[in-house]
């Protein structure tokens, strides 16, 4: 293969494993947002401590991959619930920005807690023998390929959950209508901390794979990719789960390609116009539809 | 016992004329405090910051509380401000004409700025909303990465050296500009039309308000103040750089107006104020120095394992503080209402007419 098809086909799986992160955390905003249309601001921070969980039980456990990836997914499950519990269910019936500046305080709080207890950057260590194959050039590494297939299984397993069971069918029927669904018999409460539940869990599976693709975590990580993958969920249309998915790769890969052919330092700059320019030209996202305003 | 305290209150609110005393004297303060240094340095500095917090969560209140919309490019208008004051006054403005020429530079800051709030006003005429919230932030995102890619203005590593020309008398003079002119534009026919675009846009428009106009208004006046405040801001800590104003800063002014409760101006004022006095209250040396009247005995373990690690846990005891005022208090100290003093006469009666609604009814439900 010519040198060029060989860069990019490279830089096209980098973006994959890029998306794949994004993507696991954009579907936890888009699920919240869905379910009772607010920001959950703090999810950033979840991931992050999802990370932390994951340092946790690599070093001080000693466990292998899969138990430290579900006992980080459990973790995060439980704080995502803790969280909606305690922060933002007395907030239900308060006025919307109430509870966007509860979540922001949450973050803050996930972020200077984590801080307080763990001053300095750690390093997460090798949890999978890292094998490298070259193909025609190109080459793959079995994290990336782990990364990649792992998380397009949770999101199509999730997929599965909210298109085929009864659950999703509740959170559907929560999201499409919340004053007469709950005179339906459905247990609103049980159902919103499920989607707090999974949304944080997929958050977890994020740290765990963010910290094997790169290992050195801070408490501030959380910051800077929840707000990307908030992005991806907008850009695919917010509330809507496949367009999160679809938006969390075209933002991974137009951060790839921007770092590949520009200055890094560009990237930012780059992955912001190009929001911009999308959202105006679509303001309700690619998947989302608009929404009607009735006079 | 309530009764005399609200008939305290009730008069007090009719006594009018104090505000210009209060204003003068106020001003004579500001003067007189660093001259003759009636309090210590560090408190001097402290009122600063709170006095640039006030012009800030003021301005950012003009769209986030009266409008209703949810801005988060404010600390991208103080960059702007900031950075085209501090260039002014290192790089163009004469050395010799210092002093004179530093309100020309704070006033560029704010004019600059105000010319970026133009352009953010633009996709508000369609967008509304969460996505309106994004497009701010990428304002945002876009003003703090231009900066780290330009590097005849420092890039990412900023500004260093910026002389400290900013003074109690200058923040003073534009808090109360900030707030003159903040109340006058609400308490105006454009500031109807503010608060009738934030409770409903399309019956606006038919009510012929020019939203439109209202909005260019709006983020003007709001991103003006916003870098003002962001030149006040680099000559008084005489360093800036792009990490001085992400997305953390926005939050704290979020964070502020949302405290005092919005579409309040003595809201955004007691919100700034309580915020940044109780961070300042939570550092070590702060709590030490409160602390040392205690007896050795008691003070000396206290101090090595509970004050000395203040330093980290403040920012956790902040935010858990700030989500149990907003689970027990969700409208903020204020909650809508409004110093009695800031409400002009032909609106008062209408104001105690809502106030005893509510009263009645409780509060109405949505924002």
């Amino acid at each position: 293969m010519s040198e060029g098809i060989v860069y990019w086909l490279q830089q096209v799986l980098n973006a994959l494993q890029l998306g794949s992160i994004y993507a696991l955390i954009a579907l936890g905003y888009t699920m919240v947002y869905g379910i009772l249309t607010m920001i959950n601001f703090a999810h950033g921070d979840v991931f992050m401590v999802g990370a932390f969980f994951c340092f946790l039980a690599a070093v001080y456990l000693g466990l292998p991959f899969v138990p430290t990836l579900l006992l980080t997914m459990l973790g995060a499950a439980l704080l995502g619930v803790m969280i909606e519990r305690l922060a933002y269910k007395p907030l239900r019936h308060a006025p919307r920005v109430s509870a966007i500046i509860t979540a922001l305080g949450v973050g803050i709080f996930l972020e200077n807690f984590t801080l307080a207890l763990a001053p300095y950057p750690k390093n997460i260590p090798m949890l999978l023998e890292n094998v490298t194959w070259n193909l025609g050039g190109v080459s793959l590494s079995s994290l990336q390929l782990i990364i990649i297939l792992l998380s397009l299984g949770l999101m199509f397993l999730l997929d599965f959950v909210v298109h085929r069971t009864p659950v999703g069918m509740a959170m559907r029927a929560i999201s499409w209508d919340k004053t007469f669904v709950p005179l339906m018999g459905v247990p609103v409460d049980l159902i919103i901390s499920i989607t707090f539940a999974i949304g944080a869990g997929l958050a977890g599976a994020a740290g765990t794979m963010y910290g094997l693709a790169y290992p050195v975590i801070d408490p501030y990580m959380g910051i800077m990719v929840g707000w990307k993958a908030f992005i991806s969920a907008v850009v695919g249309g917010i509330g809507n789960i496949r367009g999160a998915m679809i938006g969390a790769y075209i933002l991974g890969g137009v951060e790839i390609m921007v770092a590949a052919f520009l200055p890094s330092t560009y990237r930012d700059f780059v992955a912001f116009t190009l929001l911009l320019l999308l959202l105006i030209v679509r303001p309700y996202g690619i998947l989302g539809s608009p929404r009607i305003q009735k006079v | 016992m309530k009764s005399a305290l609200h008939n305290g209150r009730e008069w007090l609110a009719a006594q009018r004329w104090l505000l210009p005393v209060l204003l003068l004297a106020g001003f004579g303060l500001a003067f007189a405090i660093p001259e003759y240094n009636l309090l210590n340095k560090y408190v001097q500095l402290v009122v600063m910051y709170v006095g640039i917090n006030i012009i800030l969560a003021v301005s950012l209140n003009l769209v986030n509380g009266y409008m209703g919309e949810f801005s988060l490019a404010h600390a991208g208008f103080m960059a702007v401000g900031a950075y085209t004051a501090a260039l002014l006054t290192m790089k163009v403005l004469p050395v010799v004409a210092y002093p004179a020429l530093f309100p020309v530079a704070i006033l560029a800051g704010g004019l600059v700025a105000a010319l970026f709030g133009l352009i953010v006003a633009v996709p508000s005429f369609k967008t509304r909303g969460d996505y309106l919230a994004l497009i701010t932030l990428a304002f945002l995102m876009i003003v703090k990465s231009l900066i780290e890619n330009i590097d005849y203005i420092g890039g990412p590593r900023g500004i260093p050296g910026i002389r400290r020309m900013t003074t109690l008398p200058w923040v003073f003079f534009w808090v109360v500009v900030t707030v003159w002119v903040v109340r006058n534009f609400v308490y105006s026919k454009y500031g109807r039309g503010v608060l009738s675009i934030r409770e409903d846009e399309i019956a606006s428009d038919l009510m012929s308000v020019n939203t439109r106009r209202v909005k260019f208004l709006a983020f003007t006046v709001s991103s003006f103040f916003a870098g003002i405040a962001g030149g006040l801001f680099a000559h008084l800590l005489q360093f800036i750089s792009p990490r001085v104003f992400d997305i953390i800063k926005t939050t704290d002014i979020l964070i502020m107006v949302y405290l005092g409760g919005i579409a309040s101006i003595g809201g955004s004022i007691l919100g700034a104020a309580t915020y940044t006095v109780l961070l300042e209250l939570l550092r070590p040396s702060t709590v030490a120095a409160l602390l040392s009247w205690l007896p050795a005995i008691v003070f000396e373990p206290l101090n090595e394992h509970v004050i000395k690690h203040l330093g980290v846990w403040r920012m956790v005891i902040m935010p858990l503080a700030l989500v149990l005022v907003m689970i027990f208090w969700p409208r903020g100290i204020m909650g809508l209402r409004e110093f009695r003093w800031f409400i002009p006469k032909r609106d008062l009666e209408a104001h105690h007419r809502i106030a005893a609604r509510e009263e009645k009814h409780g509060a109405p439900h949505g924002h």
